[in-house]
């Protein structure tokens, strides 16, 4: 026999109590300087796969294996104390959300530097505050020696991930398992932390990454392995597993992707027939007053040491009837101001709104109030948005307009609209999934029959498979009732895949906008090109 | 490049403590309010007290209950100044107060002062034991079982909850019949150094400990979750390790806001105690006084006990930036 591989895994099993298994026999290798990807949507058992590597899936976990070796080392039955020498110092792992991944309490080079105590090297307090700025210093992040001695929360969130990363690379462990290292992070963010871990990589470190986006995936795995349902669907190189995916489930996942070559079609296999009501003609207009336009629109807030803050800064748009405008940017961009703005849930100071030509913000909310049955808004977490005690029938009942007759006939009218049966009635908001949660949000928003819906990040907590059914729905919406969408989002590929025409925002400011395969294909200004260029797309075409 | 870097921090820490200078001024300020809204509420209320003073000053110097003379209550009218408008009284009052001059006891005549320090400290000595004793009742049972699942981690906190509910002198009545009056380990009664000190203590930490267990257990579960404690644990750390250092200095915070109230209520809850355990103390000083009616000395107890309450609630505020030093920069 040549060498062993680096980590070997042979039929990991685990269960949470008796018949509650949520990885039903995983099996892969894992050589030095390759990358493997577990890809899946939640509840697939990726993350508990991953955790199991490190011996602590979980209380109450029960983990077996034929195999599970470290270096040709046996880690079955491994006692506790033994575990904890293979934490950290042969097996590094990095969390997401690098904020909640550290303790808020504590200086951030103190984090990096436990692992360094816990394992008894650089034992002199000054040798180990070398060692850590010598780590932030290698992860990229500027002025080490300050950063060292701030809390997380004064770090940014890129820095705070490659801090956890330079927390989980103290030991130069051989294998590093990320779970899901980007997820919380803009783009451009997102960019520089895959450069940096393909960089470890390139040191000869290999690497087990755990993600739901196939984008970042095909970028940096060698081989992959897509789970579904604590099973692997498929597995194989990764050019193969994206270029002929042999699983109808892997099939299914990359169709689901929006992007540019989305457009105009279904990203998920329709299920049910869709009822099919009066069609009106949804092709936009443009010859008529805009449907909804904002004339430089400019919002301060007080900063809590008082100081002024201009979250959005004079930035002015149209919104014709039956048109999707898209508004793209990250987060801080003042994207979620300029909604809470069009709702008139927010009064700009300058600039103003206004909706069918005639003034909007500058209304006082008692005359808006009638008027307020023509736009509505779906957020990106539902949850939040609905009373917890109330059943679906009561939050759609409760968006009814008042004159409405025949509620209970349009409440199941609504439900249908959204493919939800009857049987939703009566459930409350926590007995739904984020997917049916979604639905009813929407519901909820068409009820008064808006010509304007405002989706502020609507899809962004779903997996890309719930993702595809709601997009899918909102489309057809669009073409069934000629609603016109302000749809918010900081992700390239849905506003693609959605909008006619796009704004992008970068720091309050309108930096460019245009027609959406204009500003995204060929984007003018500096700011969009970056953006668009630290775009994960996925590497390899699909075969047709 | 290090200079500059040195430059930058430095400024940095200089508005930091411009800050946290600016911070402490509008606590201590804060606190000197209160103590001034108190003193001017504990003065109404005498003032507005039915029955005649000068009358009750005399009978209670006499130990008799007679009708005293007329010109025997001008005198003591004169001598009080009870005739004054009651703005120049208050104004007495409180300048008695920055002064240190709480008045004289009717009965005892003698300064207040002077009284309430001869009987505080054995009072703070047993509310500050009793606040240890209840942190490290709570700390150790919650480090040992918070989070875990298991028989062993419900009785505990069951048994917090009872004895969060359980009055100390009840409590304090059956540790003085198994430890004192049956096994015969401690006193009885009486202040007699550390050994005297234990059983009070305990009394009144018992309850409390459960309390703050309370508090403190819940949050720790809490914490347990957060995903830094498995970010501390993948690099190689042990679950208690884990507990001890990261999880316990978490969940204490919300222990510490209770702290300030904890040591007021303490303070109160020491009167019982006193009397169950015949200690001296500010408790039975207050029982005394109200039931003769010796109005500057209960005046100055309730003053003092204020001023108490107000510095412990400071203490905390100041010391909860230390704990969690999210603080320092907002």
């Amino acid at each position: 026999m040549i060498n062993p591989p680096l980590l070997a895994v042979d039929n990991l099993r685990v269960s949470f109590g008796r018949g509650n298994e949520v990885v039903k026999g995983v099996s892969f290798t894992v050589e030095a300087g390759r990358c493997l990807a577990i890809v899946g949507e939640s509840g697939s058992g990726k993350s508990v796969t991953a955790r199991s590597l490190v011996g602590l899936a979980g209380q109450g976990a029960l983990v077996q294996a034929d195999r599970l070796s470290f270096e040709g080392r046996d880690l079955t039955a491994l006692p506790d104390r033994e575990w904890r020498r293979v934490r950290g110092r042969h097996i590094g792992f990095v969390l997401q959300d690098a904020l909640v991944s550290l303790d808020q309490l504590r200086p951030v080079g103190r984090e990096i530097a436990e692992g360094l105590q816990l394992h008894g090297e650089a034992r002199s307090r000054t040798e180990r505050t070398e060692h850590v700025v010598r780590l932030l210093e290698r992860v990229g992040v500027p002025e080490p020696t300050v950063k060292a001695r701030q809390l997380p929360h004064e770090l940014s969130g890129g820095q705070r991930q490659r801090a956890l990363i330079a927390a989980s690379l103290a030991l130069d462990p051989k294998l590093l398992i990320a779970d899901e290292p980007t997820t919380a992070l803009d783009v451009t963010v997102q960019a520089r932390i895959l450069d940096l871990l393909a960089e470890t990589q390139a040191r000869g470190k290999a690497l087990i990454l755990i993600s739901h986006n196939l984008a970042v995936v095909s970028r940096m795995a060698d081989e992959v392995i897509v789970m579904r349902r604590g099973e692997v669907v498929e597995c194989g190189a990764a050019d193969q597993v994206f270029r002929e995916p042999r699983h109808e489930y892997t099939r299914r996942l990359l169709n689901a992707v929006p992007s540019m070559h989305s457009r105009g079609t279904r990203l998920a296999p329709a299920s049910a027939p869709r009822p099919s009501l009066p069609v009106q003609p949804a092709a936009p207009s443009y010859a008529e007053n805009p449907l909804l336009q904002a004339n430089g629109l400019v919002k301060r807030f007080r900063r809590p040491d008082g100081s002024l803050h201009t979250a959005v800064r004079g930035v002015s748009f149209s919104l014709n009837t039956g048109e999707t405008l898209g508004i793209v940017g990250e987060s801080g961009s003042g994207k979620s101001t300029v909604a809470r703005m069009v709702m008139a849930l927010e009064t700009p100071d300058e600039g103003e709104v206004l909706l069918n030509g005639a003034p909007w913000t500058a209304l006082p909310e008692r005359q808006r109030r009638k008027w307020r049955r023509g736009i509505s808004i779906v957020y990106q977490d539902p949850l939040s948005s609905f009373d917890p005690r109330w059943t679906v029938e009561r939050v759609i009942e409760d968006s009814l307009p008042k004159d409405e007759a025949h509620r209970r006939a349009r409440v199941t009218e609504l439900l249908e609209l959204v493919s939800l049966s009857n049987a939703f009635r009566i459930r409350r908001p926590l007995e739904l999934s984020g997917g049916q949660r979604q639905r009813v949000a929407i519901a909820r928003a068409i009820a008064s029959r808006p010509k304007v819906i405002v989706c502020d990040e609507p899809v962004s907590a779903l997996d890309v498979s719930i993702q595809a059914q709601i997009l899918d729905l909102l489309g057809d919406l669009k073409h069934q009732f000629g609603i016109s969408y302000l749809f918010i989002s900081h992700d390239l590929g849905v506003i693609h895949h959605l909008s006619d025409r796009v704004l992008v925002m970068s720091q309050g400011e309108a930096v460019e906008s245009g027609d959406v395969d204009d500003i995204l294909l060929r984007p003018q200004c500096r700011y969009t090109q970056d953006l668009v260029a630290a775009v994960p797309r996925l590497r390899f075409a699909l075969a047709a | 490049m290090s200079v500059v870097t040195a430059g930058v921090a430095s400024t940095a820490d200089r508005a930091g403590g411009r800050r946290r200078v600016r911070w402490v001024a509008s606590r201590l300020l804060g606190a000197i309010t209160v103590f001034w809204a108190t003193a001017t509420f504990t003065f109404c209320v005498q003032a507005l007290m039915p029955g005649n003073r000068a009358e009750m000053i005399i009978n209670l110097a006499s130990g008799t209950f007679s009708q005293p003379s007329a010109a025997q209550i001008a005198a003591v009218n004169a001598k009080y100044g009870f005739n004054d408008p009651l703005i120049v009284q208050y104004s007495h009052y409180i300048s008695g107060l920055v002064s240190g001059d709480f008045g004289e006891s009717y009965q005892a005549h003698r300064p207040v002062i002077d009284i309430i320090a001869e009987q505080i400290w054995p009072t703070i000595q047993l509310t500050l034991s009793a606040l240890v004793l209840a942190w490290v009742m709570a700390i150790v049972l919650t480090l040992a079982t918070a989070g875990r699942q298991g028989r062993v981690s419900s009785f505990v906190g069951a048994l917090q909850v009872a004895i969060a509910v359980s009055p100390p002198y009840w409590i304090g009545t059956i540790l003085l019949v198994i430890f004192a009056v049956k096994l015969g380990l401690f006193p009885v009664e009486g202040n007699n150094g550390l050994p005297g000190l234990v059983l009070p203590s305990l009394a009144l930490a018992i309850p409390l400990s459960g309390f703050i267990g309370r508090i403190i257990r819940e949050e720790f579960a809490r914490v347990l979750e957060q995903p830094f404690v498995m970010s501390s644990r993948m690099r190689g750390m042990g679950d208690f390790g884990v507990r001890l250092r990261h999880v316990l200095r978490h969940a204490v915070l919300p222990g510490v806001t209770l702290s300030g109230w904890a040591l007021g209520a303490l303070f109160s809850g020491a009167a019982v105690i006193e009397t169950v355990f015949a200690r001296p103390g500010i408790g039975g000083l207050l029982v005394s006084a109200t039931s003769v009616r010796d109005i500057p000395l209960v005046t100055g107890i309730i003053v003092v006990s204020a001023g108490m309450y107000i510095v412990a609630n400071l203490i905390v505020d100041l010391a909860y930036p230390i704990i969690d030093p999210r603080l320092k920069a907002a």
